[in-house]
């Protein structure tokens, strides 16, 4: 892939940004996403997980298989504060 | 790995990386870290990672004052070549029962004497600072500029980067499995890379340090209790301050990356080490948060997730040695505030073991205080 090309849209990292991040010492995917916000962005990685496994996977030497990804952390999808507070008082939900 | 150090510190959070750099930069040699996952990875990475020098003890507000001192010049101090982002928005802290307020009178006189500019606002005050504050149900708020947040993983990196530049072993992804005790003095400890000699351990483990404690046979007197944070997704900068209640149990602040990070504390939560997210926490979260601060309805939750406080029975911290185990320091039980006093406490805990005079005084942090009895009241707690 080009240097320049974006791997994670959510926090603006370039493929370049990743392997500089990587040749640092930040080597697996947890410790990415803390340093630089890869994968924390509104789609919580969903579009730039694989990219991220494929560039520790070439600098590691490691099967995609064998590496972690972060956690998916709940929720799945933004929802509204308001909402949430008015599902829990039994209020409709709506978006 | 090395055979043998001069100080084996175990935990690679806020603590154990400013421990080690302050040990180095007095000229001990052989300081080795060992973390058994990734730096930050304990509460230091989950924290809100908000500072602030408005406390109600002398003993607090000095230890906090000293560590905002030094976030104000850590990016030169520690020579990091990213951002620790220390934002000084200010906390503003509100008050919702007369008892409360009484007690931000006394905070704030306390506060002004040791040289830390907080004021105490009345709710007109309060709403020329966030404007859409409710202020309905509150009485007062206190309010100090310096105050404010740092990005707990760069503040980390540097003191970490800074330490291995002066010679750190750091160890990532090892595991501390025991520490040998003879004659009643620390010969060392086994991780599960392999053995190191040293007359020196230092537990920093966090939510962990009561399993560390057992390794050289002490009950520490400390709990470990899940809390649970949440984020919003990056909006427009709209909140200034970090606004805090002790009464109606709340924080919320804005990142300068954008998101809102708020918690909570939870009566029922279990002592145990779990750290996974629950619903009771986001229903409780948004109900009162929505309350005080109403256009955070609109906003959208982008994450929830949770870390470990390490509890003591008065919530205040336990620095020092003792006097059970030779050579066995502790630097734990910071009871949801010890992000704030990282830099502190890496100075305080390095004078400490090298046996100089502190800089402030820390007998009264020392773990016989709970057999003697001796504990501190602070009553500015979340
Ligand atoms: C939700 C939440 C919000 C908070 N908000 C704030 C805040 O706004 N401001 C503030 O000042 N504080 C806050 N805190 C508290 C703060 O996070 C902690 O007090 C602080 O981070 C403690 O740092 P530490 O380095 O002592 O411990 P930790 O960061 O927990 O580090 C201990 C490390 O030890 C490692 N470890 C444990 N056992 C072993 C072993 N056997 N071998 C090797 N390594 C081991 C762990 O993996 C861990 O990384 C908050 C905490 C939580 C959970
Ligand atoms: S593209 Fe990386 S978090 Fe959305």
């Amino acid at each position: 892939m080009d240097d320049n090309a974006i791997v994670c849209r959510c926090s603006d990292l370039t493929v370049k940004d990743v392997r500089n991040l990587i040749a640092k010492g930040f080597t697996t995917f947890d410790e990415l996403k803390r340093i630089s916000r890869i994968g924390m962005g509104p789609c919580q990685g969903r579009t730039c997980a694989q990219l991220v496994l494929r560039e520790l996977s070439i600098a590691t030497g490691k099967q995609i298989s064998e590496l972690k990804p972060g956690t998916y952390r709940p929720p799945v999808k933004g929802i509204k504060l308001g909402a949430i507070c008015e599902c829990s008082t039994g209020g409709e939900v709506h978006d | 790995m090395i055979k043998t150090a001069d100080v084996v510190i175990i935990g690679g959070g806020i603590s154990g990386c400013a421990i080690a750099y302050n040990l180095l930069k007095k000229g001990v040699k052989d300081v080795v870290v060992i973390e058994k996952a990734y730096l930050a990875s304990g509460a230091t990475g989950r924290c809100g990672a908000g500072i602030r020098q408005q406390w109600g003890t002398e003993m607090n507000c000095r230890i906090s004052k000293l560590s905002s001192d030094f976030f104000e010049n850590a990016n030169e101090e520690l020579d990091y070549d990213g951002d620790i982002e220390f934002k000084q928005g200010g906390y503003l802290i509100v008050s919702s029962t007369e008892k409360e307020h009484e007690q931000f009178k006394k905070n704030v006189t306390l506060q002004n004497s040791l040289g830390i500019q907080s004021k105490l606002l009345n709710l007109d005050e309060a709403r020329e600072i966030v404007p859409f504050l409710n202020t309905e149900g509150l009485i007062s708020a206190t309010f100090h500029q310096k105050d404010g947040h740092l990005n707990p993983f760069h503040t980390t990196q540097a003191f970490a980067n800074a330490a291995k530049r002066l010679g750190a072993h750091i160890y990532t992804y090892t595991e501390v499995m025991d520490i040998i005790v003879e004659g009643g003095r620390i010969v060392g400890v086994k991780t599960n890379k392999g053995d190191i000699s040293t007359n020196i351990v230092v537990n920093a483990a966090g939510g962990y340090s009561q399993l560390i404690g057992n390794m050289v046979g002490l009950e520490l007197p400390v709990f470990s209790e899940r809390h649970q944070i949440l984020v919003t997704e990056p909006v427009e900068p709209v909140l200034g301050p970090m606004v805090m209640s002790f009464s109606l149990n709340l924080y919320c602040q804005q990142v300068p990356h954008g998101s809102i990070i708020m918690g909570r504390g939870d009566e029922g939560e279990p002592r145990d080490l779990r750290i996974t997210s629950g619903w009771h926490f986001l229903e409780e979260m948004t109900k009162t948060i929505t309350k005080v601060l109403p256009p955070l309805k609109d906003v959208r939750l982008l994450r929830q997730w949770a870390g470990l406080y390490n509890m003591t029975p008065d919530r205040q911290p336990i620095y020092g040695p003792v006097d059970e185990v030779e050579g066995f320091y502790l630097a734990i039980g910071y009871s949801g505030h010890g992000f704030m006093f990282g830099p502190a406490t890496g100075l305080l805990m390095a004078e400490s073991i090298l046996g100089e005079e502190t800089t402030l005084p820390i007998d009264m942090l020392h773990l016989n205080r709970f057999k003697k009895g001796e504990l501190i009241f602070e009553p500015s707690v979340v």
